[in-house]
């Protein structure tokens, strides 16, 4: 490695020629245009497989601390187990290559919708077992006192346990936030064209190995860095006064 | 609905896929070992008080903490040749690969485990005369093993289903084998349904394992 090659991110994709200001007109685009496209395609699979953990999660984390109902809090036990002990990747394998054949009319749904139902599970996973422990960190007082007003099993959850247990566990949801973006990168393996694939092919296309790679690398730093702020914005505004919240697990990827 | 497992069975399992499972186990114990050794002194470096030697190590840990796995087995293994000028195996790329990055996770974990050791244990060593690295190997790195271990073991089940990703650079392991095996009888699909469970009866089981060993060495304070 003599030198290094930065003009590669304004060379045309196609004719390979150095493009004026690194930005080409509508039908070519250079390969920083290509980069910013693949990020996008990264958000995109992403920010959907976090809704998806966000909802199936919390759905799950609730359903594995109710009471009396050992069922579902077996079902909820059940679940974060399977997506928990199941490599990432074989269970991306599976909602891509297994699940259109196996699940009637899941083969007109697009390989992207897909993926991200696949991460968003594999997530879903960690958030329900989160959510389970902030909501078994308040004291049982809290559970009695919405008892005793009268709330139903529903309304004390939606009024006096959720509202605390998701402020408890948002330090460790900001991190599993921010795996995910981490994750979304084996996505590559069914050619979704988002970072990782973009840094293959255009390693590939240009020689420039390094370059594309140290600039991906940056673009993943990025943006692990921007959902930091943005969590930690979020944190500050509904921030209860005198709440101290746990910190979050050194384990984990 | 054209699904056939019929095809596997554990001939086909140790023709193809024993080998890579072996793979996968020599991986995770190598990366394992070498992740703890590496990563404790990533975190005695960060805990030394040193700028010159915590710097760089949390540069390192940060760098490679924010970078998925995927990319730096992909990285390694397509800058590494270029570097030295000559093709390296994907095995022994993934190897390296995984002791550098696990080296990271478990030098947070390490970091926490010493910590988390009251700092009067410290000053019982330095009353007892003993140097920085004494009170180090004898007092503190002990207890902070030992707090951390089922931490350290969670760990390496997670390291476990990560071996799956050198699937990127096409080494052989578990995954590997499976898939081979279903390219050669023209099941791919059911040899990802193979994989699967078995991976999950391996994690499981080594899960339950970490939780009874939990209970059993957690102290009591």
């Amino acid at each position: 490695m003599s030198s290094w090659d930065w003009q590669v991110y304004c060379r045309d994709t196609v004719s390979g020629e150095q493009v004026a200001g690194c930005f080409a007109a509508a039908p070519d685009q250079t390969y920083l245009q290509w980069m910013l496209h693949a990020w996008g395609w990264t958000i995109t699979v992403s920010l959907g497989g976090l809704a998806v953990a966000l909802v199936v999660g919390s759905i799950i984390g609730v359903l594995r601390t109710l009471p009396n109902s050992p069922g579902w809090v077996r079902f909820g036990n059940a679940w974060v187990e399977f997506f928990r002990n199941i490599p990432l990747l074989v269970q991306i394998f599976i909602w891509y290559y297994v699940v259109p054949d196996l699940v009637p009319g899941a083969d007109s749904v697009s390989p992207t919708l897909l993926v991200i139902a696949g991460l968003g599970l594999f997530t879903s996973a960690r958030v329900a077992e989160q959510l389970r422990s902030g909501i078994q960190t308040l004291p049982k007082g809290q559970r009695y006192a919405g008892m005793a007003l009268g709330f139903t099993t529903a309304q004390y959850y939606r009024y006096v346990l959720l509202p605390m247990a998701y402020r408890i566990i948002l330090p460790p949801l900001t991190s599993e936030s921010m795996n995910i973006f981490k994750n979304s990168a084996v996505a590559f393996a069914v050619s979704i064209p988002e970072l990782t694939q973009f840094y293959l092919q255009a390693g590939e296309e240009t020689g420039a190995q390094s370059e594309i790679f140290l600039g991906v690398l940056a673009v993943y730093i990025l943006s692990a860095m921007l959902v930091n702020r943005v969590m930690s914005f979020i944190e500050r505004r509904l921030r209860v006064p005198g709440m101290v919240a746990p910190t979050a697990g050194a384990g984990g990827h | 609905m054209n699904l056939d497992l019929s095809f596997f069975s554990w001939d086909i399992f140790k023709a193809f896929a024993l080998k890579g499972l072996y793979y996968s186990l020599f991986l995770t114990a190598v990366a394992t070992a070498g992740g703890i050794i590496f990563g404790t002194l990533l975190a005695l470096m960060r805990l030394s008080g040193r700028k010159l030697l915590d710097y760089p190590a949390a540069f390192y840990v940060n760098g490679m903490r924010s970078a998925p796995l995927v990319m730096v087995i992909l990285g390694f293994y397509l800058l590494v040749p270029k570097l030295i000028g000559r093709p390296i195996g994907a095995e022994f790329s993934a190897i390296i690969t995984f002791i550098a990055f696990e080296a990271t996770y478990f030098s947070e974990i390490m970091r926490a485990g010493i910590q988390s050791i009251p700092r009067g244990q410290f000053y019982a060593g330095q009353a007892l005369g003993m140097s920085y690295a004494q009170q180090m190997k004898l007092v503190v790195l002990p207890q902070a093993f030992r707090n951390m271990l089922p931490v350290l073991l969670t760990q390496t089940i997670i390291l476990f289903q990560d071996t799956s990703l050198v699937y990127a650079i096409g080494a052989y392991d578990m995954l590997k084998g499976l898939e081979t095996a279903g390219k050669n009888y023209g099941r791919v699909k059911e040899a990802y349904l193979v994989a699967a469970p078995l991976y999950f009866v391996i994690c499981f089981t080594l899960s339950a394992a970490v939780k009874r060993l939990h209970k059993k060495i957690a102290i009591i304070r």
